[in-house]
């Protein structure tokens, strides 16, 4: 999926291993100070998962790296350029964003949902092209949700629903996706079905950056973590060496032990409780 | 090459314009603009002198003799086809208002904008003393302006939420209805019968001199709204989502609310007031077509309503026409308790 902007960008890609990242940005809702001189790179290809406490500034910094939000100070770089420069439609050719909470409108079905993702390739000539079409298949293939192309969207199940929301992003054919607590809502086979395809679209080329609660699953799929604290970043790395019971406490005020996951080898969280 | 099943038959252009169209709207659509026609013929027939379809048909072909043509050509057509023009104008504004306030209560003749141009007719005719057709739609038009402006500032301040329009909306809506009570009140009988019945809405008497500028405002913001409607089906799913594909949702927001508005104002500089069809059409036409995905349906759906409408004030008591405004209100007054009751159900 991400072979041809690849290419594209072999050039202009400057020498850095990363496509995305910030430069000590500011981040603000009016008065309310977020973040400042927040500084994170997102490493090229990787599986990043972004974690910490509720409002520690995890999804204003997913907000700020897909242009929704823009920085009081620094800048915010997509290939080697700073992300106010383009225009909203390039960015959403390179940057594909999972929302938070979305709505689908009444009556839509599936597949003209998922079909929405293609909007920045689109103009009002050009509304429906056969790339559109090949896109649309190939998200719904990937995701696991052909059969459900004909069914109205407010009639699926939470699992159902996001894999289509998830198809609609993957539609938009981005070498960067940004998922914003992709599995709140899921039960646990869903939110391990979720993960595992992230896993894949990571293994194929993709760039993933998710922002997730559970730190076990955060652990043992990322591979690269981002630990946050009152907007700042606590720890980053590899989660097999960051994660550790002095972090989990130092971020989430939460003492812990740490075993190992018998299955993917990676730290698995254990409270202690008081 | 595997096809998508979209659930919905569609229409797929693939020349110069590569085009997806769902085909439940290419035939609601077309049976609407049909009956439309039918409507049209059938009220030019009407009137204080009874026409033949035959006579109507020879006099829009140019081939009947000075009365049919003059009554037909120029005394009914414009009336006939301003409702048509109009209709379809008030019914998109309607659909433009409605999604982006996510609210079928939010629909323009709820949200002040009317009020607003009626307050501007008044000052006009009662103020400035100026009862002119132009001079009274320039204050209509101006009010309505003005209105739009005010709601949007303090609705828009920061942050922006549907249903924070339309509270602001009512809220100005009503003080300008007071307003406009006091200023009625506060004149001659007569000038204030006259101002009256202009706060009414009615297409009496129109001849092309009144409605063609009006009708040409309304067309070009109909081709605005069409551009706009990808956009605006973007803005359904949410801002963030709407953002992440690259709308630009603040400007376009602005573009939306700017034609939303020309096209209420528009017409209602030249009819006056006229309520429901904003209200009702994009949400009945919704029932027939199953979706949101086009405007066009909407204004398909205006089209018909508004003559309709005003076919039904010249029949519906003898000797007399009443304005179509009235007809209108009084329907659009039943469907919006009908309306306020199911939100409410919902709600609790």
């Amino acid at each position: 999926m991400a072979t041809q902007s690849d290419a594209e960008n072999q050039s202009s890609a400057v020498q850095h291993d990363s496509r995305l990242w910030t430069e000590d940005i500011t981040l603000q809702y009016d008065d309310r100070i977020i973040s400042q001189n927040l500084s994170v790179t997102i490493p090229h290809k990787s599986f990043t998962v972004i974690v910490g406490p509720n409002a520690c500034g995890k999804s204003t910094l997913l907000r700020a790296l897909s242009k929704l939000l823009k920085p009081t100070a620094g800048n915010v770089f997509l290939d080697g350029k700073d992300i106010a420069a383009y225009k909203s439609k390039e960015v959403a050719r390179k940057l594909g964003l999972l929302p938070q909470s979305s709505t689908a409108p009444d009556g839509i079905t599936a597949a003209n949902l998922v079909a929405h993702g293609r909007y920045p390739h689109q103009n009002l000539v050009r509304q429906w092209t056969d790339a559109d079409e090949a896109a649309v298949l190939s998200a719904m293939d990937v995701t696991n949700t052909t059969n459900l192309s004909n069914r109205f969207v407010d009639e699926l199940s939470g699992g159902q629903r996001q894999r289509i929301w998830l198809a609609m992003v993957l539609a938009q054919e981005t070498p960067v996706m940004l998922l914003d607590e992709p599995t709140t809502f899921l039960d646990i086979a869903h939110q391990i079905e979720l993960l595992e395809l992230f896993k894949d679209l990571n293994q194929q080329g993709n760039t993933l950056v998710a922002v997730l609660h559970d730190l076990n699953h955060a652990a043992r799929y990322a591979n690269h973590m981002i630990a946050m604290k009152d907007g700042q970043i606590a720890a980053q790395g590899d989660p097999r060496e960051i994660v550790t019971e002095q972090l989990v406490e130092e971020v989430f005020g939460l003492r812990c032990t740490i075993m190992e996951d018998p299955v993917a080898k990676t730290p698995y969280i254990i409270p202690l409780g008081r | 090459m595997r096809h998508i099943d979209f659930g919905r038959g569609y229409v797929r252009l693939k020349g110069l314009l590569k085009w997806r169209i769902d085909t439940r709207n290419i035939v609601v659509t077309a049976i609407l603009l049909s009956v439309t026609v039918i409507a049209a013929m059938f009220a030019l027939t009407m009137g204080s002198v009874e026409l033949t379809v035959r006579e109507v048909l020879a006099a829009l072909t140019g081939q009947a003799e000075g009365t049919a043509d003059t009554i037909v050509v120029e005394w009914r057509l414009p009336r006939v086809i301003a409702a048509i023009i109009f209709g379809a104008g008030l019914s998109v504004s309607g659909a433009i208002f409605q999604s982006i306030t996510r609210n079928p209560l939010g629909s323009p003749d709820i949200i002040g904008f009317s009020s607003g141009s009626y307050t501007g007719a008044l000052f006009v005719m009662l103020v400035l003393g100026s009862t002119s057709y132009m001079n009274v739609a320039a204050g209509a038009l101006a009010g309505g302006f003005l209105t739009a402006v005010l709601i949007y500032l303090f609705a828009f301040r920061k942050g922006t939420q549907g249903f924070r329009l339309i509270i602001v909306g009512i809220a100005i809506s009503t003080i300008l209805s007071s307003l406009n009570s006091m200023l009625l009140i506060r004149n001659e009988a007569e000038v204030a019968l006259t101002a009256a019945a202009w706060g009414a809405g009615s297409l009496n008497g129109m001849d092309w001199g009144q409605v063609l500028p009006a009708m040409i405002v309304v067309i070009f913001f109909l081709i605005c709204a069409w551009a706009m409607n990808r956009p605006l089906r973007e803005m359904e799913l949410g801002n963030d989502t709407a953002m992440s594909h690259g709308v630009r949702i603040e400007r376009s927001r602005f573009v939306l609310i700017f034609i939303g508005m020309a096209l209420t104002a528009a017409p209602t500089a030249v009819m006056g007031p006229v309520s429901f069809v904003a209200l009702a059409a994009p949400q009945i036409v919704k029932r027939f077509t199953g979706n949101e995905e086009s405007l066009i349906p909407s204004a398909a759906m205006g089209a018909l309503l508004l003559p309709a409408a005003d076919i039904l004030a010249q029949s519906i008591v003898q000797d007399a026409i009443l304005p179509v405004g009235i007809v209108t209100l009084s329907l659009g007054g039943g469907y919006l308790l009908w309306l306020l009751f199911r939100q409410a159900r919902s709600v609790y």
